[in-house]
């Protein structure tokens, strides 16, 4: 089949393009981006989709989720997961290995990958745990979860304590060439803490995280990655501080990149008054300075992506006390909405500065294909309809979990269609709003 | 319809009209605590259960009393007899207690929040008897009725809290209802045991004892708790005692009509010496006593049908 997305407006950051202009998919690539689609190319039966008004980007891709199979399948599954993703206008995630048996060799990278093609819409990228089973003792067989897909190592969800220990897991990393992803936290400051340190967390009784407990593995970490030449992501940043040390290590030349999640940027500390767990989440919600700052750096680049920690968790994980509440939320159905409103209508950044953010920015960081709209390359394309009203209903949700805390938000700018190697995965073009399908 | 139409879960989440409404009917009623025969019919026919998920015997015991006194029924509930036990969850065990259509809960529980989430899950009213280390409104309601008895009123007082504010449900209860009757109030404690931002809260932070209780109209000295010891947040209890236990020596610092008061149960000898928890200025058993009037003023305030005083 032959796909022609036409009078759309074309971003494609990874080539600088944003204009109004055609898109021809063919054999799942595409074939031809430009302006207009010269006559002579268009043939008898290409399926027409008039994108006019909608934004054409990249599949986007989503660099931080959970998919939480194996092992947790009641929260979901990586279908459920894939389906969330196609819904929310991201063309790839890559799941984080906490799962259980946790993924942290071959085969367990290898079942992600089977899982994957057997049942998920969008492109799955696995990653491998740092360390076997994520016990933070041993390094894991990082090299055969290389050889088997994964394209990361990270320590999320069980951050590395030991100095000694990353500095080992880094210069691992290095050697085979892989980005390490790490949760910064030093546990022995948030034992027992369930949200942001500070006066909100006084106010409620709660035992606080303190931003310092983010900021002291961020740093340690840079240095280690100058120790060891090792590519280090930071996953969640989440305080001012935290930004200001990976701003001046990209200053200095340090091979260091981060990311954000939609939380960081919208939510403060005081959403949890009135103990709403769903607003818990590790790192946790900030202050409104640190809201702010994370603002500052996407705006001046020093936050390199835009990933969800989509966290899906079972109802009954979060009607409970606050302190018993899991962690997290999810986050794929909610992202770009969030984006478009929070960050492009309000003036933060750039509509092609949040989409390369969450296309090319992750691609880039990971080493993997996609993220552009070059010719010949696999034709992963998100429409968005930038002027969509919706608001929140986390029963309409994909995902197998509804931990949200954006319910009842109204946003603006939604995912019309998700394509993924030339198929469709998600939206009906002959109903989205502004397109139409002529034979 | 009754006089106070809500739940009692933090005095942060109070007016000072309520406050003052509660502590005038808690005056009446401690009148009926001092009669003969110590029960009126007013809540005749009204069920309340007392939720207790961590221990308390005395605070447990001053809501039995004071329903009691009122007539109103009383089922007890605690975690050791409970399904909780067979790993049932809170939510489950409210939607089931709930059923049962009981009129008032009365919950103390250790998760900070808990009773904000049961009362989200019932129909009954709802009293915080503690959660976790956020307030314990009552024991903030009695301590302020026991000073404005002694003092007459609370505005203008200088109130000093000493010790693990951190962790203190008490102290935040005190400080929310003292602040919002116009009194001033100090924490007094070591660094270690103040909370995260403690200078936000509309108070005065000392971390020497005796310019904290320098000309104070009362000082509330809270129990430490041992484990705090083994968390590392003071060396030892003989120099948390040494450093932040009230003796007489420091109390001179203190205005000399200054009341003490403790929320009990005391470690004498660690924050309080005993002759001061024994001596002339000690309140404590009227606040035992306020305590069971405090209660009774509430579930009247929250279940009684008419404005009407009890008993009268």
């Amino acid at each position: 089949m032959r796909l022609v997305i036409k009078g759309g407006r074309i971003i494609d950051p990874r080539n600088g393009l944003d204009t109004v202009g055609d898109l021809l998919v063919e054999d799942g690539v595409i074939a031809w981006c430009g302006q207009h689609l010269p006559d002579a190319m268009a043939l008898e039966g290409d399926v027409v989709f008039d994108a006019s008004g909608l934004i054409v980007a990249p599949g986007l891709i989503d660099m931080h989720v959970h998919l939480r199979e194996p092992g947790f399948e009641y929260k979901e599954t990586i279908e459920s997961g894939g389906r969330a993703a196609a819904a929310g206008g991201f063309a790839a995630v890559v799941p984080m290995p906490n799962t259980d048996p946790a993924t942290d060799n071959r085969a367990t990278v290898e079942f992600v990958v089977r899982r994957a093609r057997e049942t998920s819409p969008v492109r799955v990228w696995p990653t491998v745990a740092a360390t076997r089973g994520n016990e933070n003792e041993l390094m894991s067989e990082i090299a055969g979860a290389k050889e088997a897909g994964a394209v990361a190592v990270t320590d999320d969800a069980f951050p590395l304590q030991s100095a000694e220990l990353t500095r080992r897991v880094m210069e691992y990393c290095a050697t085979f060439d892989l980005p390490l992803l790490t949760h910064c936290e030093d546990r022995t400051l948030t034992r027992g803490g369930v949200m942001n340190e500070g006066l909100v967390s006084t106010l409620m009784g709660l035992k606080g995280m303190p931003r310092a407990a983010e900021e002291i593995h961020v740093a340690r970490n840079i240095r280690l990655a100058e120790l060891t030449g090792c590519r280090l992501h930071i996953l969640h940043i989440s305080t001012a501080r935290s930004i200001e040390l990976v701003r001046e290590a990209k200053r200095r030349g340090v091979s260091v990149t981060c990311e954000t999640c939609p939380q960081y940027f919208t939510l403060t500390d005081e959403s949890a008054l009135g103990y709403d767990t769903m607003v818990k989440c590790n790192p946790p919600v900030r202050t409104a300075e640190d809201v702010e700052a994370v603002r500052a750096g996407l705006a001046d680049g020093t936050i390199d992506a835009i990933a969800t920690d989509h966290a899906p968790h079972a109802a009954h994980e979060k009607e409970c006390e606050f302190q018993a509440a899991a962690f997290g939320m999810v986050g794929l159905e909610t992202a770009l909405g969030l984006v478009m409103t929070r960050l492009v209508r309000a003036g933060v950044i750039g509509l092609s500065d949040a989409i390369r953010k969450m296309t090319v920015a992750p691609a880039g960081i990971l080493g993997i294909p996609g993220g552009s709209l070059s010719v010949q390359s696999p034709a992963d394309i998100t429409v968005i309809d930038p002027e969509e009203r919706w608001t929140v209903d986390p029963e309409s949700f994909r995902s197998r979990s509804r931990n949200t805390p954006f319910a009842g938000w109204e946003l603006r700018g939604r995912a019309v269609a998700t394509i993924v190697g030339g198929q469709i995965v998600h939206g009906d073009l002959v109903r989205a709003p502004r397109g139409r399908v002529r034979a | 319809m009754s006089a106070l139409n809500r739940n009692i879960l933090a005095l942060r989440e109070m007016s000072p009209e309520e406050i003052q409404l509660i502590l005038d009917q808690a005056q009446e009623m401690k009148e009926i605590l001092s009669r003969p025969i110590k029960k009126v019919p007013t809540l005749r026919g009204k069920s309340v259960v007392t939720l207790f998920f961590e221990n308390s015997t005395r605070t447990r015991m001053s809501f039995e009393m004071a329903a009691k006194t009122l007539s109103a029924d009383v089922t007890g509930f605690s975690a050791s007899t409970s399904s909780l036990a067979k790993g049932e969850s809170l939510k489950d065990t409210i939607l089931t207690l709930n059923a049962m259509k009981a009129d008032a809960f009365v919950i103390r529980h250790s998760a900070s929040g808990a009773a904000h989430f049961i009362a989200r899950h019932t129909s009954a009213r709802v009293i915080n008897a503690g959660d976790g280390t956020h307030e314990h409104p009552t024991q903030g309601l009695l301590d302020m009725l026991t000073i404005r008895q002694h003092k007459g009123t609370l505005r203008g007082l200088t109130v000093a809290i000493v010790g693990d504010i951190a962790h203190s449900r008490v102290a935040r209860s005190n400080v929310w209802g003292l602040t919002k009757m116009g009194a001033r109030v100090r924490l007094v404690g070591p660094r270690t045991l103040l909370p995260a931002d403690v200078e936000r809260l509309p108070v005065e932070v000392y971390t020497d004892l005796r310019r904290g209780l320098s000309g104070c109209d009362v000082v509330n000295i809270l129990r430490i708790q041992m484990e705090r010891q083994d968390a590392g947040l003071f060396p030892s209890v003989r120099e948390y005692a040494q450093t932040f236990g009230v003796d007489r020596s420091v109390l001179r610092e203190a205005r000399p009509d200054v009341l003490v008061m403790h929320p009990g149960p005391m470690n004498r000898g660690i924050e309080i010496t005993p002759d001061v928890a024994d001596g002339e200025f000690s309140v404590v058993t009227e606040q035992v006593t306020n305590g069971v009037a405090v209660r009774m003023a509430l579930l009247y305030l929250l279940l009684g049908g008419s404005n009407d005083a009890a008993g009268h």
